[in-house]
């Protein structure tokens, strides 16, 4: 079984998201960067699927020179190769678009991506992929099951869940359930080091889309204190004065 | 040039997301001076197909095909792409829902689409160019993207549109596109609806618990106070990590993000990742009882006390408020 897992490199959790440049640039100054969390879900399922020998796992990622301790994270978590596709991820088309490429000419029984990257939120780059490569896609699943040739997943819904059945190889876009994120050993981070890292020039095209500037929220207004022995008093204001009940 | 919307049905009846998204076609057509059609697939009867023209559709494709009974992204979205194509539509707008999320990029490939998903804006055409305001970085932050191609797709974030009452009946159509075999290769083994929850992405009201909760045992007071509000339910992600509360309850940076008219928060800090999913709420609540909680910093109401003395005074002062109004 041969597994692809398409990694992103993402601003750390705790970033505050500020702007330079009159709002047109993210501000990358003091940011951690890491390996997207819902990519370290897809990962560790990918690692669990292969264990024993049973085949391997390649992570896959846009990006420039930058991103590579990201890529070097995945391999110290346990992934076979990586393949760094040398360019700025420019949009999800643009992402998808390297990826089918290389899967074009490199295929795989399986593709994993996260359900979205902590920083656009996406959710595009799967099922873009998969429209490429002509394969059933499922964006947001809760586990992931192989049986011989086909795969069972099961899907987040409103208010409730599917599971669906279908023939290998499929994309599918991992959140919380699937598997437990895994934390790199001695041996992993060692070995990352010398695990086969291939640079792969992008393919030029026509981009899509475009991000202009940014905008952040505007602050909220003080919070106004109710007093814990005068309960009913919330009640009044939700109704009357934020009329939201 | 047209402008196309998916209309999503949840076991043949059409939710507010999609009238959302309706109501946000409607205005994107007018805003061209175009017109909107609809299009379902599934088991909708003529009556909620009609009805679909109260928000703005003028007509309704309808795909009532056996094998396309339940949601296959691969096919639903050759069957949008072709309808886009028929009607000649350079925009196709659908929900940001679970669903929408699935067929948003395939329709772009397939029509060679830029894609802007998460919209919460109307697009800003002036100076002849196509600007969506978008949420990015798990909603603390708005990214302005411009879509340089011809053709174009728009997933409408829920709760960020107004439903909008504008047409009366739509003129229905039967459609029915070819299916390629090969789109229809995946299975539905299974479908668990909850019909008494209410779903969490679109829900006007969540009541949302952490840590402090201190245990699943504990949840039966937040169960009580959402079922009195008609609220959806939602925890911090420690609280699913535990098992307390299912993964599709967790909100955040990692999780669901929501933006409710009104979201509860009980015993929950208010870290970074939470807000992160939740800060485009209209309005917040946030019961803790540490007054330093950063949760207070993003609230507009707030009580500093005991979630087990606090919420029971809650549910009491909304039942009496109900037996009132
Ligand atoms: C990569 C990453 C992603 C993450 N993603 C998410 C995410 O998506 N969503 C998310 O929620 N978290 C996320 N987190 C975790 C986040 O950092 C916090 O740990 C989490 O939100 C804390 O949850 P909590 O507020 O319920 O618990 P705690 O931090 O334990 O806080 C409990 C709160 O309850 C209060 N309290 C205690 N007892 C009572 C009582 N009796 N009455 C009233 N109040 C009481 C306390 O004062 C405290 O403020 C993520 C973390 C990481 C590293």
């Amino acid at each position: 079984m041969k597994i692809l897992v398409c990694i992103s490199n993402v601003p750390d959790t705790t970033t505050k998201i500020t702007f330079s440049e009159n709002n047109t640039q993210f501000n990358t100054t003091g940011v951690q960067f890491i390996l997207n969390p819902y990519d370290e879900i897809a990962l560790a399922r990918a690692i669990e699927l292969t264990e024993g020998g049973n085949g391997s796992v390649t992570v896959i990622n846009v990006g420039e020179v930058n991103t590579e301790p990201t890529v070097r994270k995945a391999l110290a978590i346990g992934a076979t190769d990586a393949v760094r596709i040398n360019a700025k991820p420019h949009d999800a088309w643009f992402v998808a678009y390297q990826v089918a490429q290389y899967v074009k000419a490199n295929p795989f029984d399986l593709i994993l991506t996260g359900r979205e990257s902590i920083d656009y939120n996406g959710a595009k780059v799967g099922g873009m992929i998969a429209e490429l490569l002509d394969l059933p896609s499922v964006s947001i699943i809760k586990k992931l099951e192989i049986e011989g040739t086909n795969v069972t997943v099961e899907r987040e819904i409103e208010g409730g869940k599917e599971v669906l059945t279908m023939p290998l190889p499929i994309v599918a876009g991992c959140a919380e359930g699937v598997a437990e994120p895994k934390i790199p050993n001695m041996r992993g981070i060692m070995s990352a080091r010398t695990k086969p890292l291939t640079v792969v020039e992008p393919v030029e095209i026509k981009t899509h889309s475009e991000v202009i500037s940014y905008e952040t929220p505007a602050p909220r207004g003080q919070v106004k204190l109710v007093p814990a022995d005068e309960v009913a008093k919330l009640v009044g204001l939700l109704h009357e004065e934020a009329r939201v009940i | 040039m047209p402008v196309l919307v998916y209309a999503e049905n949840a076991e043949g009846k059409f939710k507010k997301s999609t009238f959302e998204a309706i109501s946000y076609a409607r205005a994107i057509a007018n805003q061209n001076n175009t017109t909107l059609t609809a299009i379902s697939i599934g088991n909708a009867d003529a009556a909620e197909l009609a009805g679909l023209g109260k928000y703005g559709a003028e007509k309704v494709l309808n795909v009532s095909n056996d094998k396309l009974k339940n949601f296959v992204n691969q096919a639903y979205a050759a069957v949008v792409a072709e309808a886009a194509k028929k009607e000649g539509a350079e925009i196709v707008v659908l929900s940001n829902s679970f669903s929408g999320r699935g067929l948003a990029p395939r329709i772009g490939v397939k029509l060679e689409a830029g894609v802007a998903d998460g919209a919460v804006s109307l697009p800003d055409q002036s100076n002849g160019k196509f600007i969506i305001k978008r949420l990015a970085f798990s909603g603390k932050a708005y990214a302005l993207v411009e879509l340089t191609s011809t053709n174009k797709v728009i997933s409408l974030s829920p709760n960020s549109y107004k439903v909008v009452e504008t047409g009366s009946t739509a003129v229905v159509e039967d459609f029915n596109p070819e299916v390629k075999a090969s789109d229809l290769t995946t299975i539905i083994k299974e479908i668990v609806r909850s019909t008494d929850k209410v779903s969490l992405p679109d829900a006007d009201i969540v009541v949302s618990g952490g840590r402090g909760l201190k245990g699943p045992e504990n949840w039966g007071m937040i169960e009580e106070l959402a079922g009195l509000l008609g609220a959806a339910l939602a925890c911090s992600k420690p609280v699913s990590d535990s098992g307390w509360r299912p993964h599709s309850e967790h909100v955040g940076q990692t999780g669901i993000a929501v933006s409710p008219n009104l979201y509860i928060a009980i015993g929950i800090s208010g870290a970074i990742q939470h807000l992160a999913g939740v800060s485009s709420s209209k309005v917040i609540v946030v019961i803790n009882k540490d007054a330093d909680a950063p949760f207070f910093k993003v609230a507009d109401y707030g009580i500093v006390g005991d979630a087990f003395d606090i919420v029971p005074k809650l549910i009491g002062a909304i039942k009496e408020y109900k037996a009132l109004a």
